[in-house]
């Protein structure tokens, strides 16, 4: 008899790809089918948009609808649909105008009470209703302030399916009715800390400060209390803020994972899951949908393992991929889903089982064979990744309880990093890389870029020595150009190269 | 006779005059077999539509087109087969389709009436 379309957006990882809803009224006794490949909470969808209906005072006729969700190969979940599935039936029954729903994308949903409920992902979704070029976009109250994060589109935040349906042009009253709220996320600890906390440990600190500004993986190692943990989270407080276009990723990402988001987070993440996390943990998961893991949560941040030697192998063998590509994939039957992944990967771990390998006035009790199977628990593919291999050792007593001379602040730091970003950036403006942890090996050894063979010395004696591979060479070089970045030089000296090849080496006990 | 089926005859009344106004020919009411009962059957162009009528005082208790549901659909088709078998002159050359009439009204005769043409 007649049909009406809306849109609506299905989610598979954080990208967005918009459905079309369309509804059919034919006469025959009533039925309501919804087809397209829903899952079970989508097909649940005919009860809810029934009632919602009946209680919003806004009768569907009695006759068969069927809904189908173009297109139809895609598989979709979740209740978000609810919203759009309610309107293209009212319009097609002829409550609404199917005109005015049919340049409008619909997100939420429904309540037995006609009440609109909030759904996790609104701001993927959101996203990419404005780059597909649509003008208007409703979607529940309780998202409101995370929809409108996302600029050049109409937002509208709507309490109940009446006032979507009066805006739409139905001759009903709107009841007054409590939004329903978005569920309050957990409590993120504002972080009061700083690096001046950091007592007694220059040369960690200014380690850290070269990772943030080169955007180089960094292995912390040392006995328990010399402040691994600390130091690792400081280290998004010194990394530049989030550009306007990564922020929109991080926080696409956490409301994926079902977390409200209520403005922009500047700050970088950090993740830190715990070291018994599963590889569907760390990378993502989920047999319909797709949930980011930590490897996700941390794009754009850092992702901190500590105690790295006790994660199984597999799980931290499932980084390597994505510290390559920036790009970690989840496959399942029917879909595959893609989170970005650009993370700095910081490791922290013991020297052996008990910690007190190497430790000065400490005895080890391990014996040596598990010092040496422990020490191999990241394997060598990873440990080629990290740039930055730095022993911390604890703070002497004296140092600890003398006069602090005051340390380097937080504040101080992103300074320095930023400048030395800044810098980088400028020199490779011709590349398509902007930090010195992704440039390519062989731009550094060749080329304009090469250094003269008195400053190469060092590494050049340690790679014919066999101390050190090409890959590992390479790594030299690019800690050895954030240092001369950090230290404003156009290029680095010996000086830098020494202190780079010291970091890749760890301090000498 | 029970009110409700009082109810129900009077709204199959209703049916029979409203399908002969609109051109229908009422071929027979109540026809019954071992399977069940069909409403009415009646001709029209070409087909032998098998109506079933639904009545209903109000739609408290639902609209009477939600009574009929597939298992209902899939008697009445064996119904209409074994109509059609014991009347094959009155088949011959038409195509058989199930129609619905719901009418709803405390009093049928003066209700609201529906009518489904050509139910699946």
């Amino acid at each position: 008899m007649s049909t009406a379309r809306t849109w609506a957006v299905a989610l598979t990882g954080v990208d967005g790809h918009l459905v079309e809803v369309e509804a059919d009224l034919s006469n025959q006794t009533p039925e309501f089918r919804i087809i397209g490949l829903p899952d079970k909470s989508l097909g649940e969808a005919v009860q809810r948009v029934h009632n919602a209906c009946k209680n919003s005072g806004l009768d569907l006729p009695r006759r068969r609808f069927t809904v189908n969700l173009s297109p139809a190969s895609l598989p979709k979940h979740g209740a978000g649909f609810d919203l759009g599935i309610a309107v293209a039936s009212l319009a097609a029954g002829g409550a609404i105008d199917p005109r005015s729903i049919a340049a409008t994308v619909h997100v939420g949903e429904l309540g037995l009470d006609g009440r609109i409920r909030p759904v996790p992902g609104v701001l993927p979704a959101v996203f990419a209703a404005a780059r597909a070029g649509f003008g208007t976009v409703i979607v529940p109250r309780g998202n409101e302030e995370e929809a409108r994060l996302v600029p050049g589109l109409e937002v509208r935040a709507a309490t109940s399916l009446a006032e979507v349906a009066v805006w739409h042009g139905a001759d009903i009253d709107v009841p007054e009715v409590l939004p329903v709220e978005a569920s309050a996320g957990p409590v993120r600890e504002e972080t009061a800390v700083d690096l001046q906390d950091v007592v007694g440990q220059e040369d960690a600190v200014e380690a850290l400060v070269v990772a943030a500004a080169g955007g180089h993986h960094m292995l912390l190692s040392g006995p328990p209390g010399a402040g691994k943990t600390m130091l690792a989270r400081r280290l998004p407080g010194i990394m530049p803020p989030l550009g306007d276009h990564e922020s929109l990723e991080v926080a696409s990402i956490r409301s994926l994972s079902g977390e409200p988001v209520a403005a922009l987070d500047r700050v970088p993440p950090l993740e830190s899951p715990h070291h018994s996390a599963s590889v569907a943990a760390l990378v993502g998961g989920g047999s319909r949908t797709a949930r980011p893991g930590a490897i996700a949560r941390a794009h754009c941040g850092v992702l901190f393992l500590d105690e790295a030697a006790e994660f199984s192998r597999v799980a931290l063998d499932a980084l390597r991929q994505p510290l390559e590509s920036g790009v970690i994939e989840v496959h399942r039957a029917g879909f595959t889903a893609a989170f970005p992944a650009r993370f700095q990967l910081l490791l922290a771990m013991n020297p052996c089982p008990c910690g007190n390998h190497g430790v000065r006035g400490a005895e080890c009790i391990c014996p040596p064979m598990a010092i040496r199977r422990y020490s191999t628990r990241l394997s060598g593919p990873l440990r080629d990744r990290i740039d930055i291999d730095l022993q911390v050792s604890r703070v002497s007593a004296s140092r600890a309880m003398g006069e602090s001379t005051a340390g380097m602040t937080t504040s101080e730091a992103r300074t320095r990093v930023s400048a030395a970003r800044e810098r980088a950036a400028r020199r490779w403006r011709s590349t398509r890389w902007r930090r010195n942890a992704d440039i390519p090996g062989t731009w550094l050894r060749q080329g304009t870029l090469r250094l003269p063979a008195t400053v190469r010395a060092p590494l050049d004696r340690a790679l014919e020595r066999g101390a050190l591979t090409l890959r590992g060479y390479d790594r030299v070089l690019r800690v050895a150009w954030t240092m001369a970045d950090l230290g404003e030089l156009d290029r680095p000296g010996l000086e830098e190269v020494g202190r780079a090849l010291h970091l890749r080496r760890g301090l000498p006990r | 006779m029970a009110a409700k089926d009082e109810l129900g005859r009077a709204g199959e009344e209703r049916a029979a005059q409203y399908l002969t106004r609109i051109g229908y020919t009422v071929l027979a009411r109540n026809w019954r077999c071992v399977q069940g009962e069909i409403d009415i059957i009646a001709s029209h162009d070409g087909h032998l539509a098998v109506v079933e009528v639904k009545t209903r005082r109000t739609a408290v208790f639902g609209h009477p087109f939600e009574a009929i549901d597939p298992r209902k659909r899939r008697r009445l088709w064996q119904l209409a087969q074994a109509w059609v078998a014991e009347h094959p002159d009155a088949a011959r050359g038409r195509v058989v389709r199930l129609e619905a009439i719901g009418i709803i009204g405390a009093d049928p005769a003066q209700g609201t009436l529906e009518h489904l043409v050509d139910i699946a």
